[in-house]
């Protein structure tokens, strides 16, 4: 099977800063993508450069084995779901939707079946007569959705998509976009900044920090074996520290940190000695009140911070002894009793496997 | 909103009074039975009767609205392309050309009326309906580009991104998004352009012809004789009239579609 979309080498300056830094990614056929980053880490500007809204200054985009670099937006296979939906305040819903098959001079009756079809598909049925304006928000975002992937799009680029919802209409946006990428068969992708939405429906994520791309794998490699600390931190909470390796053997090394005793965590092949930095998860921590047991090979003395109920789980913040703020993550059923209180001394325990050492 | 004090009320009336007491009168008296002028002796539409029958008086109304449709017309497809440019080019030469698109509109217009006219005799064009035109042009263009503008800076460019990616040409995007969404302003730009040409005595005063007398012209010719009540009739049409389409261009400037695109601040 052959990539889809390819790009080499790819980079693009906005004056002086360096937008998009020498990324080079492949990206399957069907794939729902995403490329996760902070604001400003230039994942919207590659989403451009793709669509050829913005011209690259050096490195090649391919798209189905043929090179577009000097192909007009017009001219490329593919389609874009704006941030801000963009959607043609002048047209009404059918004529926006219908705008990219009035441009490739489809007969009157093709593109009605084709807009009253699509309009199925994002569920805007009765609603070709209104103007954007008239619609609420995530019915204009299923417009822009409808608009774009009407032209059949060998490609489907999504900017923040879900960016302008509500918390609850994201959730329910979030299920339908994955549904809706099932049914057409497309490749998506799509640029967030949120990761637990990008973990969600996301076949594979490639993150990006200040332009460049820092790591590619499905949702489980990246969320469990993050390649530097600053994928580490940017997909999901994380505690962590930085350590010193006093040795390793068989995948599991050894951190020395003056305010903590000797740790023990994974560790990834060929890193052997020198600073690390050490990730733990929030839902790898494990609270002992009493007295540390011994089922885990790390022990640290804490104190409680903060408590915070989130109905299905409550989040626990604690201080430990080099002042920096862990949190762990405990689901309703396990939450201790008594309660903990703000300000008592305990014991956080992981195991060995579940934390790792990261070289950065 | 609290009341507002009542001698700012009466003040604010008075200047109203003052703007537009002069026009109540002049359409008053158009309807006057006297031939005298400034004594009333009861209504009547006579001198509109007369004003109609005159054919000097409608050859001068054809000739105005030939030459407003024409100067109008022609500012818009110049000022059209000149705006939308100096929006797309804001940070090169945009900001001096700013200065010098409105400079016509604040040279005194007998200095433009008599500049005009040596260009035209210099380069030997011949005065009448072309020369008019190109003159009107002159203070017309300035006003299009200035209104276009305005409401060319409430255009997302996300909008031609978006109509480009749907696969539009440049030529498309003007066409069916640009255009379109600048339709007020378009049509707001030439109900004020076509007034203003219409009412326009100083620049067409130098560079008229013969056989291209306008309605002002006309008004100026016929009160030289004279103040009858006769130019009293045709001036109140013309006030009216000119009402009528800068009210008209108003109303098309304040119509408008939601531009409430929010913009968050992400890469």
């Amino acid at each position: 099977m052959s990539s889809i979309l390819v790009l080499k080498d790819v980079v693009k300056t906005h004056g002086q800063v360096v937008a998009v830094n020498h990324v080079s990614l492949t990206i399957e056929r069907g794939e729902f993508f995403s490329i996760l980053g902070p604001s400003g880490s230039g994942k919207s500007t590659l989403l451009r450069v793709i669509a050829g809204l913005d011209i690259p200054d050096s490195g090649t985009i391919t798209i189905q084995e043929r090179i577009v670099n000097a192909d007009p937006p017009h001219a490329r296979p593919v389609n874009m779901v704006f941030q801000q939906y963009a959607l043609f305040p002048h047209m009404t819903v059918f004529d926006n939707i219908a705008f990219g098959l009035k441009m490739q001079r489809q007969t009157q009756p093709c593109i009605r079946a084709a807009v009253e079809e699509m309009a199925t598909l994002v569920r805007l049925e009765g609603k070709l007569q209104r103007f954007p304006e008239q619609l609420s928000g995530g019915e204009q975002q299923r417009v822009a959705l409808g608009r774009a992937l009407v032209n059949r799009p060998v490609v489907l680029l999504l900017d923040e998509p879900l960016a302008a919802l509500d918390q609850q209409l994201r959730q329910d946006m979030q299920a339908e976009l994955k549904h809706i990428q099932e049914e057409v068969n497309t490749t998506f992708v799509c640029v967030t900044h949120q990761q637990d939405e990008a973990l969600l429906v996301s076949d594979r994520i490639g993150v990006m920090a200040a332009g460049k791309l820092l790591q590619v794998g499905t949702p489980q490699e990246i969320y469990e074996q993050p390649v530097s600390s600053t994928v580490a931190k940017f997909i999901g909470l994380s505690n962590s520290f930085s350590g010193m390796i006093t040795r390793t053997k068989s995948g599991i090394c050894w951190i020395e940190q003056e305010h903590f005793p000797l740790m023990m965590a994974r560790c990834p092949k060929g890193l052997v000695a020198g600073p690390v930095f050490v990730v733990v998860r929030p839902e790898h921590i494990h609270i002992s009140v009493d007295q540390p047991c011994n089922d885990y090979e790390n022990t640290l003395s804490a104190v409680v911070h903060d408590v915070a109920y989130h109905g299905h789980e409550v989040f626990y913040y604690f201080c430990l002894a080099n002042d920096s703020i862990w949190t762990a993550r405990v689901p309703r059923a396990e939450v201790p009793t008594p309660s903990l209180v703000v300000g008592q001394s305990l014991f956080l325990q992981w195991a060995a496997h579940e934390g790792f050492a990261l070289s950065d | 909103m609290r009341a507002l004090p009542k001698p700012l009320v009466l003040a604010g009336f008075m200047t109203m009074l003052f703007l537009y007491v002069p026009v109540i009168i002049l359409i008053g008296l158009s309807f006057n039975a006297s031939a005298m002028g400034v004594t009333w002796k009861g209504f009547s539409i006579q001198w509109y009767e007369k004003l109609l029958a005159d054919p000097s008086i409608m050859d001068a109304t054809i000739n105005s609205l030939i030459i407003a449709v024409l100067s109008t017309f022609f500012s818009l497809l110049l000022g059209l392309g000149l705006a939308i440019g100096m929006e797309k080019w804001r940070k090169g030469h945009a900001s001096w050309m700013n200065i010098l698109i409105l400079l016509p509109l604040v040279i005194p217009e007998i200095l433009m009326g008599v500049a005009l006219l040596m260009v035209f005799v210099f380069l030997q064009v011949p005065l009448g309906f072309g020369s008019i035109v190109i003159g009107h042009m002159v203070f017309n263009l300035p006003l299009t580009v200035v209104i276009l503008r305005a409401r060319l800076r409430k255009f997302d460019p996300i909008w031609e991104d978006a109509a480009r990616d749907l696969g539009a040409s440049s030529w498309n995007v003007l066409t069916h998004i640009t255009v379109p969404m600048l339709r007020p302003a378009i049509v707001g730009a030439a109900l004020l352009s076509f007034t203003v040409s219409l009412d326009d005595f100083v620049v067409t005063f130098f560079v008229a012809g013969p056989g291209s007398t306008t309605l002002p012209l006309k008004v100026f010719s016929m009160i030289k004789t004279g103040l009858t009540p006769e130019v009293n009739a045709l001036s109140a049409i013309m006030v009216v009239v000119s009402m009528a389409c800068v009210g008209l261009s108003w109303l098309f400037q304040s119509q408008a579609y939601s531009f409430s695109i929010k913009h968050d601040s992400s890469s």
